[in-house]
């Protein structure tokens, strides 16, 4: 299955709302600009297999053969509701001959907008948010980092948190590399704050911020081998003894997913 | 590349190739100052810290100093790094705010409530907390905030060697840590505030003993601004030091107090209301002067408006005596009716009777929720809440599973530490310790 398949066909199980929401988004990308067409209502980002955290801890309880899509929030059609429309269509506007190629889906969820971005379009896309009168997120309130190893050439996404407090608003960005070539452009040159959090990202999860003016580790020590928060990086422990029995540590405990 | 010369074992004098290294642990400056005569070079690096300036934690800066003037600040951190995040996505949801709550140590409340507030977001249950959960959670967060001011004030204020502010700040927050003990069993690390609402209600008793925290902290609350307020000595070492204006402040994306002090009433409570906030009266305090004198006023000031707030919170629980404190929903409410006990907090004696006398389904059900946990639909949140400190925020990503596939906390002191160098560079050596106390850092929070 190549990874284009996994984002459109999950095997088993659909969205929340399932068919009917399809059909909505597909009339809706026609007509829209923002959404790209290719777009998909679910977004898979991995399949769980069985039905506890741990393989090969001698699962008796049948569910070992369970497969479940994990997919989160796909796009989300117009209305968008709220400021949401206006914020995105001043950015399509800004953005100009360039918003369908930087915009790849706009995700409205639990009242929240995350815009989710090409890699290359970030930079121009931040000054425009910080910059333009009508949008004017004046404070990047953080950066964190997610890790989905099974989202083929997606595997690393970087996660903006913008703050407008002139129109108190706020807005997500994320934008997701490859982890064979894990590059981003820094942000730091529009918001001097990102420094540490780009630090904090590179460290936990190997995301590399070009142009950031000084890219080192900041809270592993400098010659510490991997990125502890990758999902693949192991937590660490001793198994511990307690009562007579053995109790393995967290992340090779058997526990339900 | 070095070679030793002094005769301490653990503290030699070493000639490296970036020039002489001496460690200076008291009384010998001598040597030091002495071995820098002899130097070519003028520029001197300071190592100060890894140690513990004060509560603050485990903070090392280095200094390029010259003379007594700083020219360059930077912060080495990452000493308190602990992996909390990466450990919450190896426990259930709930077992998380036992994790989150031992971050920034001085304000646990607002570690669980940011965490939660983004839990809550993705479940969709934010508008069935009951009211009585929220007061609740409101009235132990401004607690937390005087308890946390008073940290910030009194070590701030040993730093600069006003031992009196010290040692009558801890007197207080000790009455705080009295409050925290009876409601929630534990003196900090609470893991108090859950998804769905806090832990357990407020055993009896517990509302005459806030009215009468209340009482004596509108006694003792002047005492600081009698002792600091006009103090010259004080002044001298506050006033005009650590600037930060607001362009400074919006650029390194600084919150809290020090944002406040630019004269900005920025406050989340304010802006973007949560657990009813709208609902209680209280002033955002501002000052204009962008220095640690500023900041201190503020603090001071927000005690009282967190006063003005528990006082409110008081009177309507009162009116919500026997009303629920946790989600109507069983399928996410923890099973356990807690009580605390002579030895702490634990399951009520009632509810094991129930579960392991009376009704297979509810020891089922208690199993299931116990050992499972409760599923996150899948997606992301970001819950913010108005700490002591600036905006803590937790972004909360969930597979739909169990467990977090990923905390990620935006922690104040984290952000607010990049602030050091541009307050402290420029200025004496000595206005470091009161730029770092101004900012107020906490570094279990900033390294988590």
């Amino acid at each position: 299955m190549t990874p284009a398949d996994k984002r459109t066909e999950p095997e088993i199980g659909t969205s929340p709302q399932g068919s009917e929401r399809d059909l909505g988004i597909q009339r809706e990308m026609e007509e829209n600009t923002v959404v790209p067409a290719g777009a998909t209502v679910l977004d898979v980002v991995g399949v769980q297999e069985g039905m506890f955290g741990v393989d090969g801890t001698g699962d008796t309880s049948g569910y070992g053969g369970l497969r479940r899509p994990v997919a989160m929030p796909g796009a989300t059609p117009r209305p968008y509701g709220g400021w949401f429309d206006e914020a995105a269509d001043r950015l399509v506007a800004l953005l100009d001959s360039d918003a369908s190629a930087a915009i790849e889906q706009v995700v409205v969820h639990r009242g929240e907008l995350t815009i989710h971005l090409r890699r290359e379009h970030l930079l121009a896309t931040v000054r425009h948010l910080r910059d333009d009168p009508e949008l004017r997120f004046e404070l990047c309130s953080g950066v964190s980092g997610v890790h989905y190893p099974d989202e083929e050439g997606r595997e690393l996404h970087a996660v903006y948190h913008l703050l407008s407090m002139t129109h108190r608003r706020r807005l997500r960005l994320e934008v997701a590399v490859p982890d064979a070539d894990p590059h981003l452009s820094s942000v730091v040159a529009v918001y001097p704050t990102a420094d540490w959090h780009e630090r904090e990202t590179y460290d936990f999860f190997g995301i590399v911020f070009d142009g950031h003016p000084a890219l080192t580790r900041i809270m592993m020590p400098d010659d510490w081998p991997g990125h502890p928060q990758r999902k693949d990086y192991p937590l660490g422990g001793i198994p511990v003894e307690y009562k007579g029995a053995t109790i393995p540590p967290p992340d090779t405990r058997r526990a339900y997913r | 590349m070095s070679t030793t010369t002094g005769t301490d074992p653990y503290a030699p004098q070493q000639d490296t190739t970036a020039g002489p290294v001496f460690t200076v642990t008291g009384q010998d400056w001598d040597s030091v100052v002495a071995g820098a005569a002899d130097g070519a070079e003028e520029r001197v690096v300071v190592n100060m810290g890894p140690q513990h300036p004060s509560t603050h934690g485990v903070l090392r800066l280095i200094l390029e100093l010259d003379g007594e003037t700083v020219t360059e600040t930077k912060c080495g951190i990452g000493y308190l790094h602990t992996g909390i995040e990466k450990n919450m996505e190896y426990r259930t949801w709930t077992q998380g705010t036992t994790f989150c709550t031992r971050m920034d140590y001085l304000a646990p409340f607002y570690n669980e409530a940011a965490y939660v507030r983004g839990i809550e977001r993705l479940l969709d249950i934010e508008a069935d907390i009951p009211e009585r959960a929220q007061v609740m959670r409101v009235l132990l967060m401004e607690l937390n905030r005087i308890s946390s001011h008073l940290v910030a004030i009194a070590m701030g204020g040993m730093e600069i060697g006003a031992l009196t502010v010290m040692t009558i700040g801890f007197r207080e927050r000790e009455l705080v840590l009295d409050l925290f003990e009876l409601i929630t069993g534990l003196r900090m690390n609470h893991a108090y505030i859950r998804p769905g609402g806090v832990a357990q209600d407020m055993p009896p008793g517990a509302l005459e003993q806030i009215r009468e925290f209340v009482k004596l902290m509108k006694k003792r609350l002047p005492e600081y601004a009698a002792l600091c307020n006009a103090n010259p000595i004080f002044k001298g070492r506050l006033v005009d030091v650590a600037h930060l204006d607001l362009a400074g402040c919006l650029a390194l994306g600084i919150t809290g107090p020090v944002l406040r002090a630019t004269g900005y009433p920025w406050d989340l409570r304010r802006t973007e209301p949560y657990w009813g906030y709208d609902e209680y009266e209280f002033d955002v305090v501002t000052w204009d002067s962008c220095d640690a004198y500023g900041r201190f006023r503020i603090r001071v000031e927000e005690m009282w408006q967190s006063l003005r707030i528990v006082e409110q919170c008081a009177d309507r629980l009162a009116d919500l005596e026997k009303s629920p404190v946790v989600v109507a929903d069983k399928k996410i409410a923890w099973p356990a009716q807690l009580a605390v006990g002579s030895d702490g907090m634990g399951n009520s004696l009632d509810h094991i009777r129930h579960i392991m006398g009376e009704s297979m389904e509810a020891l089922i059900h208690h199993f299931k929720l116990v050992t499972e946990g409760f599923r996150v639909p899948a997606g992301q949140a970001y819950g913010v809440v108005e700490s002591p400190r600036g905006e803590l925020s937790c972004h909360v990503v969930s597979d739909g599973g169990t467990r977090p596939y990923r905390a990620h906390f935006r922690d104040p002191s984290f952000v607010n530490l990049q602030a050091s160098s541009v307050m402290s560079e420029g200025g004496m050596v000595a206005d470091v310790i009161v730029a770092v106390a101004s900012i107020d850092p906490v570094m279990g929070g900033v390294d988590r």
